[in-house]
């Protein structure tokens, strides 16, 4: 990840591992204006973390990436491609997006599985009726990514009889099925009792650690600072600080992120933070 | 009313069996039909393009609002006008559908709103989208939600086909109709009839909970 300021500058070197790029990113609803000219770039490997106070539009930017959101304005360039719109200039159809789509795979906050199908079946969904790829492939992946994630005896059972970890697990092993360029995580533990996290945290952390490239919106302060290549402060629709993450926690420039930290450590002397399983 | 009625009636159980076998095919095609054009028409009640979702939604309320009897009687009367003949049987069977095909497509708009929001966007986000978002997502979770519904609306066919007898269709209320005018034992007969009915529901009810029991695992 590189910060918006220097962007130029690695652009011409990384240009071949450049898998995301956002420029100029503007998003309203209705008179709410959410999203002001958003740019930045995450390379391959890389892990942006996303922090910020609530409403400060983390969400609908991760949204975004995924055509989820249509922006109102600016670029979203998934490994060189743009999404919704062709380089002819004509606008996707819903087919092309859908297609755009599956290249990015999403964690939901509420987990969102499919909860008439099994654990496997909603791993293998994406894979087999949207990438048409061979079943006997995708069920042997499915079932080594259950392995993955620590699941790998719930493959038949339904998302209801899981619990919150459990399901956060099988999204997770759902978005890896897919083989995506890219994962985005929308606050993927704050859907969780506190027991809980560590488990889910683990599992992301060990992806961090085997090169993927996510961008993650988070309030779990320490689990960022440790995962980050780069931390994105965002505050009221706009990019408040970037930076990577030993500079932003030890040294916040803006007032807003000093608050924010200083609001967060009294948080922490009040209840202690979860433990990151490894 | 005497124990005598009821063998008097049943001394006639070939008439009888062959009315309930015809009303028994009433249900079940029109039921089936019915249920399949009501998914095939819920997509059409969601659409954003206006024009289809209201024109469904015109024809849905328009059966909403109408006497079954009435719709059976402009059907009759009004096809051949129109210079399409159909058989009594045939008539009486599309009536049925379309009748009820509107209530289930209504019902089934009501499944689909219930699911949530992010499921469905989940969907989208892996990449499905028309046809396909409807047929691996949307459409199991809606039928699931419906279940009780749909066993309701079944019922309600079971009841509407009684109405056929106007239009000269054997099923069993004529049947036993006539069964009673000729002997002059209209409880016996009837009764009779309710109880054959009732059995029909309660087959509806049984399959109903069975689905139930499938789907609730799989609903949240």
């Amino acid at each position: 990840m590189t910060p918006p300021e220097n962007a130029e500058q690695t652009s011409s070197t990384s240009r071949a591992s450049r898998v995301l790029q956002l420029q100029g990113i503007s998003k309203s609803f209705a008179d709410n204006e959410v999203l002001k000219d958003i740019s930045l770039n995450v390379d391959r490997g890389q892990v942006l973390c996303l922090i910020g106070p609530s409403g400060c539009g983390k969400s609908t930017l991760l949204r975004c990436i995924n055509w989820l959101e249509t922006p109102d304005a600016g670029r979203v360039i998934l490994n060189g491609q743009r999404f919704g719109v062709h380089k002819s200039g004509a606008k996707m159809r819903d087919g092309d997006l859908a297609r755009m789509r599956s290249r990015v795979a999403m964690v939901f906050q509420h987990f969102a599985l499919w909860p008439h199908l099994s654990v496997i079946d909603n791993i293998m969904a994406s894979p087999l009726h949207v990438q048409h790829r061979d079943r006997q492939e995708v069920r042997e992946e499915a079932i080594a990514l259950l392995e993955k994630v620590g699941l790998a005896d719930k493959a038949e059972m339904f998302p209801s009889s899981l619990s919150g970890g459990q399901k956060q697990r099988v999204g997770i092993a759902r978005a890896l099925a897919m083989k995506p360029e890219l994962l985005l995580f929308d606050e993927p533990t704050s859907a969780l009792d506190p027991m809980l996290v560590g488990e889910v945290l683990g599992v992301i952390r060990d992806l961090a650690d085997e090169g993927a490239t996510m961008v993650i919106v988070t309030h779990e302060m320490e689990f960022a600072r440790q995962v980050a290549s780069q931390v994105i402060f965002m505050s009221d629709g706009h990019i408040a600080e970037a930076g990577p993450p030993e500079e932003f926690f030890a040294a916040p420039k803006s007032d807003k992120a000093k608050q924010f930290l200083a609001r967060f450590h009294q948080h922490l002397k009040a209840r202690s933070a979860p433990a990151v399983e490894r | 009313m005497s124990y005598d009625d009821f063998i008097l009636v049943w001394q006639q159980y070939p008439k009888i069996l062959e009315a309930f076998g015809n009303t028994l095919m009433l249900i079940v095609i029109s039921g089936s039909v019915s249920m399949m054009l009501g998914i095939f028409l819920t997509p059409m009640l969601m659409s954003r393009r206006k024009a289809i979702s209201l024109s469904v939604s015109v024809y849905c309320e328009s059966m909403r609002c109408m006497p079954f009897l009435l719709f059976v009687y402009m059907i009759y009367f009004g096809l051949p006008s129109a210079g399409i003949q159909l058989s009594n049987w045939t008539t009486g069977i599309v009536a049925l559908i379309l009748y009820n095909a509107a209530y289930m497509a209504i019902f089934l708009r009501g499944a689909w709103q219930d699911i949530p929001k992010e499921t469905i966007e989940a969907g989208r986000a892996y990449g499905f989208y028309g046809f396909k978002l409807f047929r691996r997502v949307i459409m199991p979770l809606m039928l699931m939600r419906a279940i009780p519904m749909v066993g309701n609306q079944w019922v309600q066919i079971v009841k509407d086909s009684a109405f056929l007898g106007i239009i000269a269709v054997t099923e069993l209320t004529a049947a036993m109709n006539s069964i009673q005018s000729t002997n002059f034992i209209p409880f016996a007969s009837f009764l009779s009839a309710v109880l054959l009915y009732w059995l029909i529901s309660l087959v509806i009810e049984l399959v109903t909970s069975l689905f139930t029991r499938y789907a609730q695992v799989r609903r949240t």
